[in-house]
C-alpha cells in the first residue's frame, strides 16, 4: 500500500488553494507536479556543482560530468536500456523529431501511425513524408479507443519503413498492447523500424525496452515528476547507425577540420551543445523517487483511482465517457451532454479542480468521435479518493448550473 | 447611455453577488441565454473569432453612425461574456468603441477571462469589435 499522506507531503505545490478551495490537480497528463527530491536536486546542482560537462579538466566539471553520466545510467536502467542507448533530449517532441529527421527513405515508402496519436507523433512524420515522398498510413480504432489490430496485416507491407505508435493514448488513457503489436510487425516485415511514444506510459507502467523489442522509445521528464525541458530518446544498439544526424555542434566530435569531421560514437553524437545539465540530474532524481515508491504500486493505486472515478461518473446520466473501460492508464476523457467542455472546465476550475479541456493535441482522434474536444481528468500517485469526490461534487454542481 | 454609464450599471449589478461566484456565474449563464443572436447567414468561417477553444461568431453593422453587434458561441459562459460586451458596446459610435478600455471586466471579477491562457478568447473578441469599428470609421 502507498502512504498517500506521506507522498503528498513530498509535493509542496499540493498545499496551494485555488479560488479558496484546496487545489485538486487532475491535469497530470499535461505535466505532473514535482517532489522535493527533484526541486532540491536542481537547487543542489546550482549551489554546489554547476560547471559545463564533458569539457573541463577542473574538479567541478568532473563532478558535474559524473553526475550527468550517472543520470544516464539511472534513467537507462529505469527502462532496462544500456546507457550507451540513451540520448537526452528536451522532451518527447524533440525525440520524435530527431528520429523523423534522422531517417530517409526511397520514394513510395510508408510510415504507419494510429488514429490515437498526439500531434507530436504526427507532424514530424508528415514533414518526413513530404521530404521523402513517402505516404502516411493510419491504424484505425474501434469505438472504445482500442486499435483495430485485425487490420495490421493489411497495413504493414514491404514498403513500411516505420511504425510509430503511442504506448498510452494521452486523450483516452487506452493502453495499447505494444508488445504483441511489435512482435506482429516483426513477423510482417523484419526491416520495419518501430517507434514507441512512451510519454504517457513511463509515469504509469513498468517499461522494459528489451522485453518490448522496440527500436526507439521516447518520453518526457516533466510528465514523470521530473523537470520540463528534459526527455529521452532510447535507440536500440543495433539500429544506432541507421539514425542520421539532423543537428550537430560542439561536444560531439573526435576531430574537426573544414574538410572532414570525425564524430564520437554513441549518444553524445546526438547531444550537440551544452545540454540541460541540471534538468537531466533532476530527472534522475525523479526516477529514483519513483523507484523509492515502486512503479508497480503506483500503477495499482492509480488504477484504483481510475475505477473509482469511472464508477462515480457512471452515476451521472449526462456524462459520456470515451473508452469507458479499465484497460487504461489513469486517464478519463468525457463530455457532458449538450454542454461545451470549456464551460464545464471553467466551472470545475472555480471549485479548485484542474482538468484539461479541448482537443489535447489529438485532432484526428477528435474527428473520429466527431467532437471538438473533451474534458480530461488524469491522475498521479498523489491524488486521492477524496479528491475524486470533490471533483464529482463539483461536476454535478457545474452540470446543474449549466442546464 | 454612454459606455462608462453602462459599465457602471454592470459593476453595480455584479456587486450584489459579493464573493458568491456561483451566483455570479449563474447570472453570466443567464446573460448568455439573452445574447442577441447572429443571423444564421452570418455564421460563416470569416466571422469566427480565432483563438477560442469555444467557437464565437460575430457580425457587426453600422446604422445611423452607430455600431451594432450580433453573435453566438457554442459555449454558454463564453456567450455570457459576449453578451456583456455587446450590452456595453452596442449602439455606440465607432470612435467611442475604439477608445474604450472596458475596465468593468476587471471590476466585476472576471479578469481571469482576460488572461492569455484562457481559451475563450475574450481578448480576441474585444479586438474584433474594435477592428470592425475601425473599418466603419474609415
Ligand atoms: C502521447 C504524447 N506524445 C507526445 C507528447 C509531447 O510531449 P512534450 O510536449 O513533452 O514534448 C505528449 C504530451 O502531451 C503526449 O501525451
Amino acid at each position: 500500500m502507498l502512504d498517500i499522506k506521506a507522498i503528498r507531503t513530498h509535493f509542496p505545490i499540493l498545499q496551494k488553494t485555488v479560488n479558496n478551495n484546496p487545489l485538486v490537480y487532475f491535469d497530470n497528463g499535461a505535466t505532473t507536479q514535482k517532489p522535493l527530491a527533484v526541486i532540491n536536486a536542481i537547487t543542489e546542482y546550482y549551489t554546489k556543482q554547476n560547471a559545463n560537462i564533458h569539457r573541463g579538466v577542473h574538479a567541478l566539471s568532473r563532478e558535474a560530468t559524473e553526475l550527468f553520466e550517472e543520470a544516464r545510467k539511472t534513467v537507462a536502467h529505469f527502462i532496462n536500456a544500456e546507457e550507451s542507448e540513451l540520448i537526452f533530449t528536451s522532451g518527447t517532441t524533440h525525440s520524435i523529431n530527431l528520429i523523423a529527421n534522422g531517417l530517409s527513405f526511397e520514394k513510395d515508402s510508408e510510415i504507419l501511425l494510429t488514429q490515437l496519436e498526439h500531434h507530436s507523433n504526427i507532424l514530424p512524420w508528415q514533414l518526413n513524408a513530404q521530404k521523402n515522398n513517402a505516404k502516411l498510413k493510419v491504424v484505425p480504432i474501434h469505438e472504445d479507443g482500442t486499435l483495430q489490430l485485425e487490420n495490421l496485416k493489411n497495413l504493414v507491407s514491404k514498403k513500411t519503413k516505420v511504425v510509430s505508435i503511442t504506448h498510452v493514448s494521452n486523450t483516452l488513457g487506452v493502453i495499447n498492447p505494444i508488445k504483441e503489436i511489435i512482435s506482429e510487425i516483426r513477423k510482417l516485415n523484419s526491416n520495419t523500424l518501430i517507434v514507441i511514444d512512451g510519454a504517457q506510459s513511463v509515469p504509469h507502467l513498468k517499461i522494459d525496452v528489451k522485453d518490448l523489442d522496440c527500436d526507439f522509445f521516447v518520453f518526457s521528464g516533466h510528465k514523470m515528476y521530473g523537470p520540463t525541458g528534459t526527455g529521452v530518446l532510447y535507440v536500440k544498439k543495433n539500429v544506432f547507425n541507421q539514425l542520421q544526424l539532423s543537428a550537430s555542434g560542439g561536444g560531439t566530435i573526435k576531430t574537426v577540420s573544414f574538410e572532414k569531421t570525425e564524430y564520437v560514437d554513441g549518444p553524445l553524437k546526438f547531444e550537440p551543445g551544452t545540454p540541460n545539465i541540471e534538468g537531466v540530474i533532476a530527472l534522475s532524481a525523479a526516477v529514483k523517487y519513483i523507484d523509492s515508491i515502486g512503479i508497480e504500486k503506483i500503477a495499482q493505486y492509480e488504477h484504483e483511482l481510475l475505477g473509482y472515478a469511472q464508477s462515480k461518473l457512471a452515476e451521472i446520466p449526462e456524462v459520456e465517457v470515451y473508452a469507458n473501460h479499465l484497460n487504461k492508464a489513469a486517464v478519463i476523457s468525457f463530455n457532458v451532454k449538450n454542454q461545451h467542455p470549456f464551460d464545464v472546465g471553467t466551472l470545475l476550475d472555480k471549485y479548485g479542480v484542474a482538468v484539461r479541456t479541448g482537443h489535447h493535441c489529438t485532432q484526428p482522434l477528435m474527428n473520429y468521435y466527431n467532437i471538438s474536444g473533451t474534458i480530461r481528468a488524469s491522475f498521479a500517485m498523489y491524488n486521492t479518493f477524496e479528491e475524486i469526490d470533490v471533483f464529482i461534487l463539483g461536476l454535478k454542481k457545474a452540470i446543474k448550473m449549466l442546464s | 447611455m454612454k459606455i462608462s454609464e453602462i459599465e457602471n450599471e454592470i459593476v453595480e449589478e455584479f456587486s450584489l453577488f459579493g464573493d458568491d461566484w456561483e451566483s455570479k456565474y449563474e447570472h453570466l449563464i443567464d446573460l448568455g441565454k439573452s445574447l442577441p443572436l447572429i443571423d444564421e447567414k452570418y455564421k460563416i468561417e470569416e466571422n469566427i473569432i480565432k483563438g477560442c477553444q469555444s467557437r464565437v461568431w460575430m457580425h457587426s453593422e453600422l446604422k445611423d453612425g452607430k455600431v451594432y453587434f450580433t453573435a453566438d458561441s457554442d459555449a454558454i459562459i463564453t456567450k455570457g461574456m459576449v453578451a456583456l460586451m455587446i450590452r456595453v458596446l452596442n449602439g455606440q459610435t465607432a470612435k467611442d468603441i475604439i477608445e474604450t478600455k472596458l475596465e468593468f471586466i476587471n471590476k466585476i471579477g472576471l479578469k481571469e477571462h482576460l488572461s492569455p491562457t484562457r481559451a475563450n478568447g475574450l481578448v480576441s473578441m474585444i479586438n474584433r469589435m474594435k477592428m470592425d469599428s475601425v473599418k466603419f470609421s474609415r
